[in-house]
Parts: C-alpha cells; structure tokens; sequence
C-alpha cells in the first residue's frame, strides 16, 4: 500500500518545503555562483555574458607576491587557535571537576562561558581599549611589573600571538561544556574500583578520568582538522589594521578587501574558492579518521 | 570525614585559586570598560580609572542615548531580532521534526538530510552569496539579514537530536489516539522540547544581535544598520567615519573614550539581561541534542 505512506509522508515534505526553498536560493544559487572564479566577471555582463577564462583567476592567485604569506597566516594562525582551543577547556574542565563547592562551581561557569556570547564588535572595542599602550588596563597592569608597553594590536611581532589569546579567552569557556559533559558520563564505579586499589586523586585523574576523556578528545581534535584554513574573520577584521597586515592578514580579510573593495570579484572569488576546497577536503578527511578512530560519524 | 592528605589541600588551594582568575580575567575587561562609561572624560584620559568608575557621570550615556544613529541602530536590530527569531525557530522546528523520523516511517529522509548538510560543508563564499542577495534585490532590506540564515542547520541538528531522544512510545501512542504529525509535532514534541528550545532560542536572538557583517555589506544605507554595524563603523575603523573626530571635542565632558564605551556597554546589555534566564538551561540542552546518551 504505497499510495497510504505516500500520503502519511505528505504533512513531512510540507514541513519541509519552506526550508528548502530559502535553502535552495540562499545556500545553492550562491554555490552555483562560483563559476566567476573561471571568468573575467563584469557585473555589468552579469554571469551569463562574462568571459570564461579558465583557470587564469587561479593562476594570478598564484602568482601574487603576498599570497604565500596571506597563507602562511591563514595557516599559523588556525593551528595555534585550535591547539590552544583544545587545551585550555579540557584543563579548565579537569579542574573544574575537581571543584566541589557547587555555589563555586557554578558560579565560574557563568563568568568564563559570557564571553562568547559578546559579539567581536563589542570584544573588538574592549580589546582595543584594554590593550592601549598608553591607558589600556593590561599595559597598565604589565607596567607594574616593569615592562614596557606594548601596542598588542599594532605590532607585527605579537598581532598573531594578541589574537590566539583572545579567541581562546573568548570561547573557552565555552567549549569546556562539552568536556564537563563527558566527564559526567563517565562510569562512578570505576573510581571508587581505583580508590578500593589505592589510587590517589591524581592517579584517578590519570588512570579513570583521561581515558574516559579520550574518545570525546580524539572526536574534537579531528573535527578541529577542518578549520585549519579558518582563521576567524570576525576577529581578524576586526582588530587588525595595515600595520600588522604583514602577519595578520587572512585569507578570509583577503577576499574580503580585493572582493568587496577592489571588486575583484573573479580573483576572489577563485581565492575563496581555493579555501572552500581545501576545508572541504579536510572535513571529508576528518570525518573519515573520526569514525576510524573515535567511532563517531558525524555525517 | 576523612582527612584531606597535604598534597589535596595544597591542590585545592592552587585550583580554586586558578579558577577564581579565569573567572576574573574573563569579567575585569568588561568591568574595566564598564568604570570607564561611567567616568569623567579627565579621568579616562589620565588612565585613572581601572574598575570603579571616578568623578561618576552619566553624560556619555546621555550623549550616546541622544545620537539618532545610536537609537536607528537599536530599533532596527531590535526589529531584526524579532524577524529573525520567529524565522529561525519556525524552520527550525519545522525542519527537525520531519528529519527525526526514521527511514521507515519517512522514506525520503537521507536526501532531505544531506540537502541540508551539504550547505554546512560547502557555501558559494562571499562574492557569490552577495551578489545572490543582490539580484533578489533584498539589498537595503531588513529581509536581507533575515532570509539567507533562514535554515540554522546546525540548530536544526541540534533540536533533532533532541526529539529522537524523546520515548518513541508517546508518539506512537498519539498516532493510534489518531494525531497528526502537525499535532503530534505542536502539541506533544514542542513542550517536552523546552531545553532544547530555550537553548537554540538563546542561540538564534544573540545570533541576531550580533551578526554585524551582513549588516554593514548589504545595507548600502548606514541608516538601516543594525546597532552592531553601525558600533563596527564608528569603534573599529573610526576613520572611515567623520563623527569621531571633530564633533566630539565639541562635547564638555565626553571623550571619544568614555563615549565608545558607553556605547560596548549598552550594545552588549540585551544579551548580558538574557544570558542568565537562559544560561540554566544551555547545559542541558546542547549536552542533550549533542552527545547521544
């Protein structure tokens, strides 16, 4: 009796109509699109009219003296964040497990999740302000100390460094929710088999609460594979200036400025193009050594 | 009560201590900017104020509150979030609800799923995606900064997730009393949903309010900028913008300084106000729809 599903399963595809709609003109003409990055686009001509040039976007790409280091950036910066952006929440999770005043617990929870919640506007202003060489608070703060100030944000040397600290500042918090969680999950029995064997808390920690750890860290540091060329765009944009475009600028900032600015919509849109493939690849990648390696598919 | 050896104290000590401080330094800025909205233009300048406000005033607040571009700014964020809530919950929820079934009961499910995932995996980037904005002509348009996000995939999953952990009986029960899916999805999935719900509702409203970058590219008129474009405009590239300069030295006593920060700390109250109504339940919620249990 196909025709009696058929008709059961009328009410689901009606619920998804409007979804697929806006998804189809927001999300696949837009894929569509990139067929400029192989033309000399003239947004007077329209995609229809413009000329197909083949790969020569690519190859002006290639070719541009600071697309290697736009790259390099790209990539340095990316891998800090996500080092850091594993780290730091699974030891802020590690340490908050061993907490056992709830009030206190749940008190730091609320604080280190808040920031990121704030947009990179309003952290954007606060960092500005707060990382002033002449009046900012943490200069200030170093100077107690005897250091020189620093312009945090308009030296070449520490950009790279300003922005992985406070992206990790950002979303630590954050991302320990996911580490708690798994630390929630993990068996009670076994800790009180270890303290029956004389383990302390720290051997605890080694023996029972790292392995029960593992597949949910595995799972993150795979998934992470897929953001090696994103650096952060709102962040980027946001704070740099030209004086730290030597190390600051991203590939993302790049399109950004020879697209929207220069309109340069063909190299751009090939630049963009470029980094849509490699991150597709990675996450195609990632997804396969999550399943091999933690058991779990996202797709 | 068993005795806490040496080696645990001192432990504890040094851990409640390292928390306390990542806690801080994740509050002083804010507090820092708070002061220092609070503060006479002198005082800022000089570097005085850490975290009290000194000489306590409340003329950058008066000053920002006065802008015509700061209120524009507002409402049309304002206007945004409601727009976009109400078309981001629908959809979302609309869209979850067919993708939790399984293949047997909805044999069209994978090829819905994997229309809606590829977009997670692959996008047109930004060139492609504007110009699609352009061409419909939602450029200048509230719609503009409500429609291309239309579909949260990611929330969509999320509250998925969450309904395919809801005991498969009750639905079961509710289609032989004869409910319909519309019914079934409204009157039975919706309220045992709430944690998921107040989760991606707390999600999509500071989605909404923050979103600042489509704002300032697909709005060629800086009167319909959201709140957060126009604070990018006049705090991050301050000389892209003439109100800055000239037209503050006028003020007695607020300094570009004290007024900026007025402004981060007024953009940033809607949410700071949201935050801890919605906060209890985002544990609970995102841990629910993410981690199979």
């Amino acid at each position: 009796m196909s025709w009696k599903k058929s008709l059961q399963e009328m009410p689901l595809h009606i619920m998804l109509i409007p979804g697929v709609i806006l998804t189809l003109i927001f999300s696949y003409v837009p894929i569509a699109g990139i067929v400029i990055a192989f033309q000399n686009f003239k947004p007077a001509k329209g995609i229809f009219e413009s000329k197909w040039i083949g790969f020569e976007n690519f190859e002006y790409m290639l070719n541009m003296p600071n697309f290697t280091s736009i790259l390099w950036n790209t990539v340095f910066i990316a891998v800090l964040k996500i080092i850091a952006g594993l780290i730091v929440p699974i030891v802020a999770a590690l340490l908050l497990n061993e907490v056992a005043s709830a009030f206190f617990k749940r008190t730091v929870q609320t604080i280190i999740y808040f920031p990121h919640f704030l947009s990179w506007v309003i952290l954007g202003g606060i960092l500005i302000d707060i990382l002033s060489p002449s009046s900012g608070l943490v200069n200030q703060f170093l100077g107690l100390f005897g250091f020189e100030p620093t312009f945090f944000l308009g030296d070449d040397r520490w950009f790279p460094y300003t922005l992985v600290i406070s992206d990790t500042w950002k979303h630590f918090g954050y991302g320990t929710i996911v580490y708690l969680a798994a630390l929630t999950g993990i068996d009670q029995s076994l800790y009180e088999a270890a303290v029956v064997d004389g383990a302390d808390r720290w051997k605890q920690t080694l023996h029972v609460t790292l392995p029960g750890m593992m597949p949910i860290i595995t799972l993150m540091t795979v998934l992470s594979l897929g953001n090696v060329l994103n650096a952060g765009f709102e962040q980027v944009f946001n704070l740099y200036s030209p004086m730290v475009y030597s190390t600051g600028d991203i590939i993302d900032t790049f399109v950004y400025r020879i697209g929207l600015i220069d309109a340069q919509y063909g190299v751009a849109t090939a630049v963009g193009l470029f980094k849509s493939v490699i991150s597709f690849g990675l996450i195609v990648l990632s997804n396969k050594l999550a399943s091999t390696y933690a058991g779990y598919r996202v797709f | 009560m068993h005795k806490l050896s040496m080696g645990r104290k001192v432990f504890l000590v040094v851990n409640y201590t390292l928390l306390f401080f990542a806690a801080l330094a994740c509050i002083l800025p804010l507090i820092n900017v708070l002061a220092i909205s609070f503060s006479a233009k002198a005082a800022a300048a000089a570097g005085y104020v850490k975290l009290w406000p000194v000489d306590f005033t409340l003329s950058s607040y008066q000053y920002a509150l006065s802008k015509p571009e700061f209120l524009d700014g507002f409402f049309v964020s304002v206007e945004r979030v409601a727009l976009g809530f109400g078309v981001n919950m629908l959809l979302t929820v609309l869209t979850a609800y067919p993708l939790a079934k399984e293949r047997t009961s909805f044999r069209t499910r994978h090829i819905y799923a994997w229309f809606f995932i590829v977009t997670m995996l692959f996008n047109g980037g930004l060139i492609p995606t504007y110009m699609t904005i352009k061409e419909t002509g939602l450029l200048d348009s509230i719609w503009a900064l409500v429609l291309p996000g239309a579909v949260p995939v990611f929330n969509v999953i999320l509250l998925m997730n969450f309904f395919r952990n809801l005991p498969k009986e009750i639905e079961e029960a509710a289609l032989i009393d004869g409910a319909g899916h519309w019914r079934i999805l409204w009157q039975i999935f919706v309220p045992l949903s709430l944690p998921a719900i107040a989760t991606v509702t707390l999600f999509t409203v500071v989605h909404h309010w923050n979103s600042w970058f489509d704002g300032l590219i697909y709005m060629n008129s800086p009167a319909n900028y959201p709140l957060q474009s126009y604070l990018q405009t006049i705090i991050i590239t301050p000389e892209l913008n003439a109100v800055s300069g000239n037209e503050l030295l006028d003020m007695n006593e607020v300094s570009d300084r004290t007024f900026k920060a007025a402004q981060v700390f007024l953009a940033s109250l809607p949410v700071l106000l949201l935050y801890p109504f919605l906060q209890k339940f985002f544990m609970k919620g995102l841990v629910m729809g993410s981690v199979k249990g």
